[in-house]
């Protein structure tokens, strides 16, 4: 009895976001497909320490599903006239000829993840209902990762729902000619939860890590669904991130510089993994901006030190980069690069240079880097100068200190 | 998780129902209540006498003073409760929207709390179940 109930929790875990994938394309609604995935497991709970376990569980809660929910709508539709539209489609299911559910659960999956980052919903409307519907995570902790308050991430998910209904956003993978795009969509969600817990210096730090966690799970699974070399070259940089996870911050919280990491540290597994991947994504001569970001995060991961990475290799990676993503924020990663590769003197001449165009002004870590090139530099009261202006422009917690230190040290 | 769905009413509108209105809305509520003790979601609700069937009691330094309710005049008052259970907001909203009464009235969804004793997070009671897809 208590091992069927503990089989039920197990399943339920394992299986019920592929359970919900598929009754959301056979009953075309999100929240008639979530309502019948609860009765299906409700019935489960009941059924299977009587009658054990069926042959292939999947298949029985889907079908399971499927039936309750066509009784409540049949019954329903008796007193809600606007139902009738939805009976009438439930009818054509109830239909044998409709064919087998099961034919195609892993394109279910790929239905609800094309679905959920559908470029007609909000941005952070897509993230939660990824997460909620994808991943499985309940409001409540959506809400822990976020910090923000439960009743708002609710709403986000109930109105990108009610928007999915009313534009009748179809539930399907798109097809070839637009497929890169609503990729390229599906990635950028993605790459945000896994910095939206990287990136956290606020908050619960433990809970925001397992949203990184979780974006490496999506992109291992996207990867698994549709092995774009996009989405494999995002799961190999997500991967050599995480892969120095632990050396980013010193025991109590301080921010330590890449050089300065303690690599005997790093995941050498994860750097592996990620090279394997970057390479075999590079090598279908389709890679794009992930593939050579993970690339570049590779040539990293894989030097003994700071001196002695191949900056010219990473410079290059840089010239390629520039070209798919012609952004400021790019050219000063380059910049930095050229600094390495070449001394600080021709790092400050493209930075003063990119600052001029005007577009990163007012970003912090464009003052910064100047900051640190005219320190190297002997400028020192230019150093202070970028410092403090750099001080200014951030208002996260653990940069204010390390800036506040570079100062200091200056002093 | 637990939630709580307060039914809030504007008080003059429930009583001014046709009768043939209310007896529908009425059936329909416990046409639903059949369905969510069916789905697990039930753990109680009730239909409440009208707000001005108060009665408030407090005891103030060991001594109990009883007044009538409610307090503040307002024509919203609460009409009824369900407490369910429900795996996150969503599914209680979700639950919520298939109240009858929701087209009518506001449905105030309520998350329940734990009490802590001891650094620990208990359930309120020996009565409280967990829902076995409900995140510990």
């Amino acid at each position: 009895m208590q091992s069927t109930q503990q089989s039920v929790d197990a399943i339920y875990r394992a299986e019920s976001r592929r359970v919900l994938a598929t009754l959301i394309r056979l009953l075309g609604d999100f929240d008639l497909a979530e309502e019948a995935l609860h009765e299906a497991f409700v019935a489960a709970v009941e059924q299977w320490p009587r009658d054990g376990l069926p042959d292939n569980p999947r298949a029985w809660l889907v079908s399971t599903g499927r039936f309750k929910a066509i009784d409540r709508i049949r019954r329903r539709s008796k007193y809600d006239v606007s139902l009738e539209d939805v009976a009438e489609h439930v009818a054509a299911l109830a239909d044998p000829s409709s064919g087998e559910p099961m034919e195609s659960v892993e394109d279910d999956r790929l239905r609800l993840v094309f679905t959920c980052c559908h470029p007609a919903l909000a941005a952070e409307a897509q993230v939660a209902l990824t997460l909620r519907e994808v991943c499985g995570l309940t409001t409540e902790e959506i809400a822990r990762a976020h910090l923000a308050n439960p009743s708002t991430i609710a709403q986000r998910i109930v109105r990108a729902k009610a928007r999915i209904r009313e534009a009748r956003i179809p539930y399907e993978v798109p097809g070839r000619t637009e497929l890169p795009e609503r990729l390229a969509s599906v990635l950028r969600v993605v790459y945000l939860v896994f910095n939206e817990g990287y990136l956290a210096t606020s908050g619960d730090s433990l809970t925001r890590h397992d949203l990184s966690a979780e974006a490496v799970r999506l992109g291992r699974l996207l990867v698994e669904l549709l092995p774009e070399p996009e989405a494999v070259g995002l799961l190999a940089l997500m991967l050599l991130h995480e892969s120095r996870r632990s050396t980013r911050t010193s025991a109590d919280g301080e921010i330590v510089l890449l050089a300065d990491q303690d690599r005997t540290r790093w995941n050498r597994e994860q750097i592996a993994d990620a090279s394997r991947l970057v390479q075999a994504a590079l090598a279908t001569g389709r890679g794009g901006p992930y593939c050579i970001q993970a690339a570049i995060a590779a040539v990293h991961a894989e030097a003994p030190s700071a001196e002695a990475t191949d900056w010219n290799e990473i410079v290059g990676l840089y010239d390629v980069l520039l070209e798919m993503d012609a952004s400021p924020v790019v050219a000063l990663n380059r910049a930095v690069a050229v600094a390495m590769r070449d001394g600080p003197a021709a790092g400050l001449t493209l930075v003063d240079a990119i600052l001029a165009r005007g577009e990163l002004g007012d970003y912090h870590l464009a003052h910064a880097s100047r900051a640190d090139l005219c320190r190297r530099l002997g400028r020192t009261a230019d150093a202070r100068g970028a410092y403090e202006r750099a001080l200014a422009l951030t208002t996260q917690a653990s940069e204010r200190r390390f800036l506040a230190r570079r100062l200091a040290e200056l002093k | 998780m637990r939630y709580l769905c307060l039914l809030v009413w504007d008080e003059e509108k429930l009583a001014s129902l046709p009768p043939a209105e209310e007896e529908r809305l009425n059936a329909a509520h416990l046409e639903v209540n059949e369905d969510l003790i069916a789905s697990g979601h039930f753990i109680e609700a009730e239909p409440l006498e009208p707000a001005a069937n108060t009665t408030c009691v407090r005891v103030r330094g060991g001594r109990a003073t009883v007044t009538d309710g409610p307090f503040a005049e307002t024509k919203e008052q609460v009409a009824g409760f369900y407490l369910i259970e429900a795996r996150d907001l969503n599914e209680a909203i979700q639950v919520a929207t298939r109240l009858p009464s929701a087209a009518w009235c506001t449905v105030e969804v309520r998350p329940c709390r734990q009490l802590r004793v001891g650094g620990l997070a208990r359930p309120s009671s020996s009565k409280s179940a967990h829902n076995p897809f409900t995140p510990a």
